[in-house]
């Protein structure tokens, strides 16, 4: 890898965006990388919009990524991906989970949840990944694996070798969710 | 062995391979997982302390009982501890003393975002700033070191995008230490004022001591490369400084913040053209920079001073570069606010609070949350434990009258914290204030500590327990009364009769937090579309999982954890758990 890799993971806060950066963290460091990731704790995580950055190369200095600069946006929630477009760069990828939560203004009806979402991010990225990602996790019947269907839809999308995923995702996830968590990768890797 | 940590793992670690045997804390974002790391290590004693001050003083104790000791704690929390800290500062430490400080510019989750390296100025104490997280291990084991060479504790200055980010490091073996003889030095730690006067000369001769060590110290670290352009910067700023400006600048990256290495200083300042001072909040390094006569440094007439900088901001402002480009994103997309979990207990309590029309004297916690649409029933918010005394101050000023309408509410760690005092002075002063301690069993927001009043200790292990009831009327406040806030009838009754009376009171909302592995999780509601008049009603609590379509209410059986509050309150019947239908 001549230049640093930077991958934003945005979704809200309970979707599991934190899990998929370890695992993440853990391939770059299987593959000889300089690694940095950044994550926000505390008031962030009460069902708020979060946001994780991990930069992977051959020297990291900022664990921050910056407004358009980011080689891949990696959305767990369709709001989120629109929340944080502008930090996609230009020929940037972004892979969207195609699954919409309400936040409190929607639930509320004190504000509407846009209905063009797809429509502007296709506008804006030459290089958007559609998945239902929730629809994969409900066939596994595990609703919770979302994130890592996701994962797996990233390292098909960056074509990473399957098998260092597999073995951060042993070292990252605790044996007894193991299974669902494996099915679910491949299911996005496929 | 080569491992990801986040900057909290790695100060944990440092003390470890340093050979820490004491380690104490008050929980708070972003300082709460250097403890919670070192919990794991069997060969150092932790704690939760009940406050900062309390933290520091057994840190000091140990330091004297000859073992090496760190302490941490949030920047808020330094103010907690500023008393033991002043003057410990005077009495110096036995075994090595580090106290880790985090910052939380741009207040991702705090009320303020004070630059704790003033008080490593004010304090008379040296302070190290790492920018990574093998910098948090090196700084760690680097202060006990000074600490111990120069008789001072050492403060440890993060930032929450060092505490939570991770890097690679490298780490150690342990390095353990012996147990120091305790030492009878009446001049050195019996702070009186005959053995202040002299222990102050001694403190002025060691930061003299320390300046100097500052200029030799290599984490003052000069990197030339064009001498055009000099940038003088500390902490998570370096990075950004490293990220924006690569190598086609020269550096003098501060490790140690306080006190600063002049010589070096003015060297690096003449030797570059132009001299840029890039830190984030307050001009702490600028200001020392002008004192030492050197003119021409730009600093935060081009940097701001509220919020975090980042490599986007030093790219801007010294390369004159942009590549920002007009949004892409709608600027009036809804936010997402963060929100009161599903079956969280404060729901039902700050539900009927908004109905009485209370005044809410708030506290720092996850109900603080409480303040935000639709509950918006929080009036003031400033800091631990002010919502007791702050209460106590309303009605005196007020009167009597006034304070029916008025309650504090406080959590359960938050009262054992600072809430106490208040609370006494409610009560010896006349007080009539109602106080509602919000007892969910655990400390909340920062993610689960236990405190005193939940019978655990850091390690789970069972302990005494802080029976609040008990202490209450102890302080003298003799209406204490406890409830569980789900049973809103009956704490609405609580809350009009205490409030409506002339007398101090308590009233204990008891209910643990929906997200402990106790807590047990039943069948999601659902709303009876025949049944249900869209009232709106059970809206009004603001729970994420009532969804208002329109034209009725639906809810979200993912989010659901069936505490059947919004049943409770439905004038309709229209809302059942899914097998009674």
């Amino acid at each position: 890898m001549k230049k640093n890799i930077s991958i934003l993971i945005v979704g809200v806060g309970g979707q599991g965006t934190l899990l998929t950066s370890r695992i993440l963290g853990d391939v770059a460091m299987k593959l000889g990388y300089d690694v940095k990731m950044s994550e926000l704790h505390g008031m962030a995580q009460r069902g708020g919009s979060v946001v994780t950055y991990v930069r992977m190369g051959e020297k990291v200095s900022s664990p921050i990524i910056e407004k358009n600069s980011s080689d891949v946006i990696l959305a767990f929630e369709e709001l989120e991906a629109l929340r944080w477009l502008d930090y996609l760069k230009e020929d940037g990828i972004l892979i969207l989970n195609t699954q919409k939560i309400d936040p409190m203004p929607v639930i509320m009806r004190k504000a509407a949840y846009p209905s063009d979402i797809v429509e502007k991010l296709k506008a804006a990225s030459d290089n958007m990944v559609m998945t239902d990602a929730l629809g994969i996790a409900r066939e596994i019947d595990n609703i919770k694996v979302v994130n890592v269907v996701m994962l797996g839809k990233l390292a098909k999308v960056l074509d990473m070798e399957k098998d260092i995923f597999i073995e951060a995702i042993r070292n990252t996830v605790p044996e007894k969710f193991l299974l669902p968590n494996l099915k679910a990768f491949d299911s996005g890797y496929n | 062995m080569k491992k990801l940590m986040i900057g909290n793992e790695a100060i944990a670690r440092g003390a470890y391979e340093a050979g820490a045997k004491v380690a104490t804390a008050y929980p708070g974002t972003p300082s709460t997982e250097i403890t919670e790391y070192i919990s794991k290590y069997d060969e150092i004693y932790s704690e939760w302390s009940p406050n900062e001050k309390v933290a520091l003083e057994v840190a000091i104790g140990a330091s004297f009982g000859g073992v090496r000791t760190i302490c941490a704690m949030k920047h808020v929390g330094l103010n907690v501890a500023a008393d033991p800290l002043f003057t410990c500062s005077y009495t110096g430490v036995n075994a090595g003393l580090v106290i880790v400080v985090a910052d939380d510019p741009g207040m991702h989750s705090s009320q303020n975002e004070q630059d704790s390296r003033n008080y490593a100025k004010a304090a008379k104490l040296p302070m190290l700033e790492p920018s990574d997280s093998q910098e948090c291990i090196d700084f760690v084991k680097m202060a006990f070191e000074i600490s111990e060479g120069y008789d001072t504790p050492v403060i440890v200055k993060l930032s929450t995008r060092v505490s939570h980010s991770q890097s690679i490091v490298e780490t150690g073996p342990r390095n353990e230490k012996e147990i120091k003889p305790f030492v009878d030095d009446f001049m050195k730690y019996v702070m009186m004022p005959a053995m202040g006067r002299k222990r102050h000369v001694v403190v002025e001769e060691r930061m003299e001591k320390l300046s100097a060590y500052s200029d030799e110290v290599q984490i003052n670290d000069i990197q030339y490369n064009d001498c055009s352009i000099g940038v003088i910067t500390d902490g998570i700023a370096y990075q950004y400084c490293r990220e924006a400006l690569s190598e086609s600048v020269s550096y003098l990256k501060l490790g140690m913040v306080y006190p600063l290495p002049k010589e070096k200083i003015a060297s690096f300042a003449s030797k570059v053209d132009k001299l840029y001072i890039v830190e984030e909040l307050d001009p702490f390094i600028e200001e020392a920079i002008a004192v030492m006569g050197i003119k021409g440094a730009v600093g935060k007439a081009l940097f701001p001073l509220c919020g975090e900088l980042s490599s986007s901001i030093v790219r801007e402002k010294i390369l004159g570069t942009s590549s920002l480009k007009s949004s892409l994103t709608p600027s009036d997309i809804p936010v997402r606010p963060p929100v009161l979990c599903p079956g969280c207990p404060h729901r039902g309590v700050f539900y009927i609070l908004k109905k009485l029309k209370m005044k809410v004297i708030g506290d720092i916690g996850c109900y603080t949350l409480g303040a935000l649409p639709p509950l918006e029933s929080m009036d003031t918010c400033v800091c631990m434990g002010a919502s007791v005394s702050m209460t106590h101050g309303i009605e005196k000023a007020r009167g009597r009258e006034f304070a029916r309408k008025v309650v504090a509410v406080i959590g359960d760690s938050t009262f054992a914290h600072s809430g106490i005092t208040g609370l006494v002075d409610i009560a010896y002063n006349k007080g009539v204030s109602t106080v509602i301690i919000l007892d969910n069993s655990i400390t909340g927001m920062t993610g689960h500590q236990e405190n005193p009043t939940t019978g655990k200790t850091i390690k789970g292990e069972p302990t005494a327990c802080l029976d609040l009831e008990k202490l209450c009327e102890a302080l003298g406040i003799k209406r204490v009364r406890t409830c569980d806030p789900y049973e809103t009838k009956e704490f609405e009754k609580i809350v009009r009769e205490e409030t409506g009376i002339e007398a101090p009171s308590v009233i204990i909302a008891k209910r643990p937090c929906a997200l402990l592995k106790t807590t047990v999780i039943k069948k999601p509601y659902n709303v009876d579309p025949e049944k249900c008049k869209y009232c709106k009603l059970c809206l009004k609590i603001g729970c994420p999982s009532i969804v208002d379509k329109g034209d009725g209410v639906v809810i979200n059986t993912a989010l659901c954890i069936g505490c059947g509050l919004c049943a409770s309150l439905c004038p309709f019947k229209a809302i059942s758990q899914e097998d009674d239908q």
